[in-house]
């Protein structure tokens, strides 16, 4: 084995009383894509911060070819040959995919060098096999293409270690192909990747090699990923068993909830194309397709955020008049946003302002237009108690909280208000098993109790878990719908596809 | 070096002591200047405090010029929690003391006179910024840009409206007839100006903060603010909620117009606000948006503004230090805020 492109060697780092990190030793040779999993708030994301010099390590030493260096900032980090590609992306929209990459480099004589911008664009576009248009504004380009400008605008500045912190969690499944195919690629010429993810079965596809972290410690390294079972490096990461959750059967009841013929228009993404569809009681409908293909106006009308320009709803035998979410909610929907940060919850505010914000104006929480803080106090309370939302408690900054925890004080502030129907999009993305699997306890223990779901999602395994049925959207309509059992990965990737046969809805 | 860190948490006394902190930086900042001035600087801040809260006479005339302040502060403060930047409280104001000086003009009972001041004064500034609101709401203009612009409409409008048609014609001074008598405010201490305005201006504050902390409009007013997207999707109308924060912000600061027309000037001049609608900001910024807190914030800017014509008297250093220290307030305090979101910490020196 040739000698480590970096070695990070006992790395500490406290945030008050907190250890985020404590003596993490990790190192990455030239061509070796190195996975790094753990549960959220295991440590990855710090211990990453602390290599792109975002916190400086409280102990610890980090070698760049054998040579110690210090870190204090993303330049010297650069400088170093690392680079970062974050979850959230640091372009400017309006400037084109060129400009972006010569932010910040020093042209000829305070000018632009545009030429040889241009022309190292192109030498890294066929190195890799990263191609993309180098006068398209980022604003036309999509999620994937955004990311591949990211990897690329750090190749550029001559990065040897590349660290993708969740790259894929952004991608639609087709998209990670195409990832998984770059990366590869730069690994078979040289460079070191860390590749961060909590998605055990691509970790095994992809990597060469894994560090496990746990509570900030190094819980496992696992050598062979791909000869390794998810199960025992789910054990690594949660430090015991995670065994999936039991599908009891059910015999679904009436229809909760019906689309008739909707269809939508002047919304930024993909319009809805006269789409009809039913969910019974008891009953999880799943819906898969590639992102885009008006998943999220679906979600929209059915939350009530996007009035359809034709066609007919009813929740529960009553047709929806108004589309608004007070009149959903009266009806008896509960709605989980797809962005929990940006939908669903106001950061900057109290948690428990969070849980009551939907039903704020009813008489659970005030009257004549005066709140009840006790009310509002105890609720918060109550749900943080009942679901095992880690915080400190109900006064605590929204934003303070992990996804996980976040997710599941959302589904508290539903499920509270036992809703006849439900419909989440994304209900585990960026989620830790273990909060996963909570997550899809809570839905099968309503689906037993006679509430219909709709999962709208692009985790295709988590999909067939869960659904008593599966639509695929296609382009804005319904392109089929199949029974779970008789649905595969396969099968719903090439209805997915516009490709697949056309069945019935029910 | 340094370098700025992100914080995890804020600490609970940091609402407290940033705004001291802030003040305590810009009054050392200004001492430079007192010093340029040729002046002693214990000398010239102990002339300002003994001045504007050294005796009661004082604390009365602090008061005074506190409360059109604490009017325009409130305004800017509900307005910011809802992210609705109101910079107009200054138009406002104009507008409020121009319809209620219009009002109290006409012979009627006292006690319905001043009510109906007040009530046209409220009227006249929630109508003047639900102009910039309303150009958000419907057409997405950006409420800095029209709300502080219209200020100036405002301040023309009401030159023309002095040097015109209310110009005093025994006198030719630019200046609009008085109010009557019986619609002047009450007095509430004999040979003080401290007028029943004042006491208004010190119980609105609290209503304020029972609005914003205690009512449903004051939880849609936070949440609108925090996050348009979230209360969208809670079921709250954001928009309705902007027009709403517009109204009662522009209210609050019509009502410091009444005040000074009603309990101090009786009537409308050109220099009727030396800019209480812009110190309004710094009021609010400095109590950090909490309603009660813009009442120190007020009285801390109205004993700048009374001891430094004192202290210009007594030192000769301008008066025109208190405007130096009302701006260099602000920037501390935005600095200030600065290390409630992130926290300075040493890098480099480690071996």
């Amino acid at each position: 084995m040739s000698a480590p492109l970096i070695e990070m060697r006992g790395i500490t780092k406290s945030f008050g009383a907190v250890k985020a990190n404590e003596a993490v030793d990790l190192s990455v040779t030239p061509g070796e894509i190195l996975g790094l999993l753990g549960e959220n708030g295991a440590g990855k994301t710090t211990l990453m911060n602390v290599l792109f010099g975002a916190y400086a390590p409280d102990a610890g030493e980090i070698l760049v070819e054998g040579r110690p260096v210090a870190i204090h900032n993303s330049a010297d980090a650069l400088a170093a040959g690392i680079g970062m590609v974050h979850q959230h992306f640091h372009l400017a929209p309006r400037l084109t995919v060129l400009e972006n990459l010569l932010i910040g480099i020093p042209g000829k004589s305070g000018r632009i060098d545009r030429a040889r911008g241009l022309a190292r664009l192109t030498e890294i576009s066929r190195q890799y096999g990263l191609s993309l248009d180098p006068n398209l504004p980022v604003s036309a380009l999509s999620v994937g293409e955004q990311q591949r400008l990211e990897i690329i605008k750090a190749l550029f500045r001559g990065a040897k270690l590349l660290i993708l912190d969740e790259p894929t969690a952004v991608l639609a499944p087709s998209e990670v192909d195409g990832l998984f195919a770059a990366l590869r690629s730069m690994a078979a010429q040289g460079l070191g990747i860390i590749f961060i993810s909590h998605k055990l079965n691509e970790v095994r596809a992809l990597t060469h090699r894994c560090v496990v972290l746990r509570h900030g410690k190094v819980a496992g390294r696992v050598d062979h990923p791909a000869e390794t079972t998810s199960a025992e490096m789910a054990r690594l990461m949660c430090g015991h068993e995670i065994v999936p959750p039991v599908k009891e059967a059910s015999t679904p009841g009436a229809a909760v909830l019906t689309l008739d013929g909707i269809s939508t228009a002047g919304h930024a993404g993909t319009p809805l194309r006269d789409v009809s569809l039913s969910v019974r009681a008891g009953e999880i409908l799943g819906i898969a397709g590639v992102s885009g293909n008006g998943q999220r106006a679906l979600a929209d009308v059915i939350s009530g955020m996007l009035p359809p320009g034709a066609g007919a709803m009813t929740i529960a035998g009553k047709t929806v008049k108004q589309f608004s979410p007070r009149e959903l909610q009266a009806l008896g929907l509960g709605r989980i946003p797809e962005d929990r940060m940006t939908t669903g919850l106001v950061t900057n505010l109290p948690l428990a302002d969070s849980m009551v914000l939907p039903r704020i104006g009813t008489e659970a929480f005030s009257r004549k237009g005066l709140l009840n803080p006790a009310a509002i106090r105890a609720f918060a309370e109550a749900q943080i108690k009942a679901y095992d939302i880690r915080c400190p408690g109900p006064m605590v900054r929204a934003g303070a909280l992990s996804g996980g925890n976040l997710q599941k004080a959302l589904l508290a502030r539903e499920l509270a208000f036992d809703p006849k129907v439900l419909i989440v999009s994304q209900p585990t993305r960026g989620l830790d098993i273990g909060a996963a699997r909570f997550i899809h306890e809570k839905f099968l223990a309503m689906r037993a109790r006679g509430c219909g779901i709709i999962v709208i999602g692009e985790d295709l395994e988590e999909l067939l878990m869960l659904s008593d049925r599966i639509a695929v959207m296609y382009e804005g309509r319904i392109a089929g719908t199949l029974p779970s059992a008789d649905a595969t990965v396969a099968r719903l990737g090439l209805m997915m596809t516009g490709a697949g046969q056309t069945e019935e809805a029910a | 070096m340094f370098r700025l860190e992100a914080r995890t948490s804020t600490p609970a006394w940091f609402n407290l002591a940033l705004p001291l902190i802030a003040i305590a930086a810009t009054l050392i900042l200004c001492s430079g200047l007192i010093a340029i001035a040729g002046a002693g600087v214990i000398e010239a801040y102990g002339v300002m405090l003994s001045a504007s809260l050294g005796d009661s006479y004082a604390i009365t005339e602090t008061l005074v010029r506190a409360a059109p302040m604490i009017f325009t502060g409130l305004a800017v403060a509900i307005a910011f929690r809802a992210k609705f930047w109101n910079i107009g409280a200054e138009g406002q104001l104009l507008a409020g003391a121009v319809a209620s000086c219009f009002v109290g003009a006409i012979p009627m009972p006292g006690t319905l006179a001043m009510l109906l001041m007040a009530l046209a004064g409220a009227t006249a500034g929630a109508l003047v910024a639900l102009v910039p609101a309303t150009l958000r709401v419907k057409f997405k203009v950006d409420d800095v840009v029209s709300s502080l612009l219209l200020n100036s409409v405002i301040y023309y409008a009401l030159m023309a409206l002095i040097e015109g048609p209310w110009k005093d014609t025994f006198s030719g001074y630019p200046i609009s007839p008085p109010i009557e008598d019986s619609a002047n405010f009450p007095v509430l201490i004999e040979g003080t100006r401290l007028h029943l305005g004042v006491i208004v201006a010190l119980i609105a504050a609290p209503l304020c903060w029972f609005l914003i902390a205690r009512t449903t409009l004051g939880f849609r007013i936070r949440v609108t603010g925090e996050n348009p997207e979230a209360a969208r999707y809670g079921g709250i109308n954001v928009q309705r909620v902007l027009l709403s924060t517009a109204l009662l912000s522009g209210a609050l600061a019509g009502l410091a117009g009444v005040g000074e027309v009603g309990g101090v000037h009786f009537q409308v001049m050109s220099d009727i606000s030396p800019g209480y609608g812009y110190s309004g900001i710094v009021v609010a910024m400095l109590a950090r948006l909490n309603p009660l807190g813009v009442v120190p914030a007020a009285i801390f800017l109205a004993a700048v503004m009374t001891g430094a014509e004192a202290m210009s008297r007594a030192t000769g250093v301008p008066a025109f230090l208190s405007d130096v220290i009302q701006g260099t307030a602000l920037l501390a305090m935005l600095v200030a805020l600065l290390f409630t979101a992130y926290r300075i910490r040493r890098v480099g020196a480690q071996t």
